[in-house]
């Protein structure tokens, strides 16, 4: 304890930052799954092949590789085309943005998968009666789909963060002072690897906690509207 | 008949998907004729020995993980709470915590400690490789027993009374009706594990293993061309998970084939 102690400022930060990339990347992975949702269910071929081709692709590279390509590789990207469009100023591509991109590109193929089941989920009966009442597709699509969209892929979404979660342990990787790299220091800095990043464990697994209660709470919410069958 | 919104949104989407398409097109083929390909050819030759250490590390500890993953599910499942609690405490460990800190934990804090270094244990742990494949082995141990016990679950109550009216124990029907139908029906959820474990072996690259990032990461530190290493060593895992669920797939439909007859 009196090791751990003086360091509980650090893992504080450190947590503080695991959490953060967490929440900057669910808003933009779940745009990224239902606009790749709306492209695998539109029958247009071209929108179909390209949201395959993003799905297959994250499906077959190691999240360290995505990682490392955007943080490098970015970087790269990033300034050439800033130069082509006449740009001369050096752009700074730190860590944190490269690691949401990544996490959020990666998150985005997996959501993909989940919202186009959630959707396709939905009896389509409801659609044609919200339809026959005289309501638009927007109306519709708002009223009707949204709500159920969010109660079915939410167990999905829920394991999702976790493993997004326990992904972005590997900004550590690329210099992000996240939970792993936080503990690395104090493990250094001590010669005690064990205990601290035994530590680091326990602040995963008590994230992990938090996230499954929330999802909990938030599947109980969603899911008040339906009749459940007594066992 | 009226468009609805749903057919505006998914008109709009494709719209832009089209005007990104040649977007894309165009950056690719601008991307693809910049990069450097006389650097790929000279260190190409490094590429095979690290997809052959990855792909040992990934048949390694798929085949060590069942072994693990096997006895675990049965006891997380057995009435016995001093056989359910230390399961579901592994399973809970190894599931709720990053491969990264594992992999950590195990390389520079459990390998230094006195009760690896002064036993038999420290000849083993004091290489890299084999506290990679021990972490990797007990993390898809640990997600392999969820899957296998889901599926012990999922089997047809009613074959497993049919395993007891023949009169079969309680071990020769698991032997013999229970487990080979578990396994086909996790078969899927197997395939997708062992894909997880193929892209969990790039971390060995952290504890100085030179597998297919390995390699990539030691080139790459002495050309500074990240992006023709990485985009190389990527083809290969894409190719790598396509030929194995294609050869998966083949395998599902054909250890599965009797249960199409029944419809």
């Amino acid at each position: 304890m009196e090791t751990v102690l003086p360091y509980a400022n650090l893992f504080l930060t450190g947590t503080a930052i695991t959490l953060l990339v967490t929440l900057a990347v669910l808003p933009i992975g779940i745009c990224l799954g239902l606009i790749g949702a709306a492209a695998k269910l539109s029958g247009d071929p071209v929108a179909m092949a390209y949201a395959n081709v993003y799905t297959s692709v994250v499906r077959g590279l190691p999240e360290l590789l995505v990682i490392l390509v955007i943080f490098m590789g970015g970087q790269q990207a990033v300034n050439a085309v800033a130069d082509l469009v006449g740009y001369e100023d050096h752009i700074d591509f730190d860590a944190f943005t490269a690691g949401v991109i990544a996490l959020a590109f990666m998150f985005g193929a997996y959501a993909t998968e989940i919202f186009r089941g959630a959707i396709l989920a939905i009896p389509k009966g409801q659609t044609e009666a919200a339809h026959a009442f005289g309501m638009g597709g927007w109306l519709t699509f708002r009223r009707i789909t949204l709500p159920q969209v969010w109660r079915l892929a939410l167990p999905g979404l829920g394991n999702l963060t976790l493993v997004l979660m326990k992904d972005s342990a590997l900004l550590s990787l690329i210099g992000l002072n996240e939970i792993i790299r936080v503990v690395g220091i104090a493990a250094q800095a001590t010669k005690n690897a064990t205990l601290f990043y035994f530590v680091g464990a326990l602040m995963f697994l008590f994230l992990t906690f938090i996230t499954m209660t929330i999802q909990k709470r938030l599947e109980i919410r969603a899911n008040r509207g339906v009749a459940r069958a007594r066992g | 008949m009226q468009a609805t919104t749903k057919d505006l949104l998914i008109r709009i989407v494709r719209l832009s998907f089209y005007a990104l398409t040649a977007l894309v097109v165009v950056a690719l083929a601008w991307g693809l004729s910049s990069l450097n390909y006389g650097t790929i050819a000279r260190h190409i030759g490094k590429v095979p020995g690290g997809a052959l250490l990855t792909l040992e590390l990934v048949t390694l500890s798929v085949i060590l993980g069942f072994f693990v993953a096997l006895p675990t599910a049965m006891m997380r499942l057995s009435p016995n709470p001093f056989l359910r609690y230390p399961a579901h405490t592994f399973i809970y460990f190894f599931r709720g915590t990053p491969l990264l800190i594992q992999i950590f934990f195990v390389y520079y804090g459990f390998a230094q400690t006195d009760l690896v270094r002064e036993t038999f244990l420290w000849p083993v742990f004091k290489q890299a490789y084999w506290c990679a494949l021990f972490t990797f082995v007990l993390n898809t141990g640990a997600y392999s027993a969820e899957i296998l016990r889901g599926a012990i679950q999922a089997v047809p109550a009613g074959e497993i009374e049919a395993a007891r009216a023949f009169g079969m124990s309680k071990w020769t029907a698991y032997r013999r009706v229970i487990l080979p139908r578990a396994f086909r029906i996790a078969m899927p959820a197997y395939g997708n594990e062992i894909i997880f474990m193929l892209k969990g072996t790039a971390l060995a690259s952290t504890i100085t293993l030179l597998d297919l990032i390995g390699v990539a990461r030691t080139v790459i530190a002495r050309t500074f061309k990240p992006i023709e290493f990485f985009l190389t060593v990527g083809i290969v895992y894409v190719v790598f998970t396509y030929i194995f669920l294609w050869g998966w797939n083949r395998i599902e439909k054909r250890v599965n084939n009797y249960l199409s007859q029944q419809s």
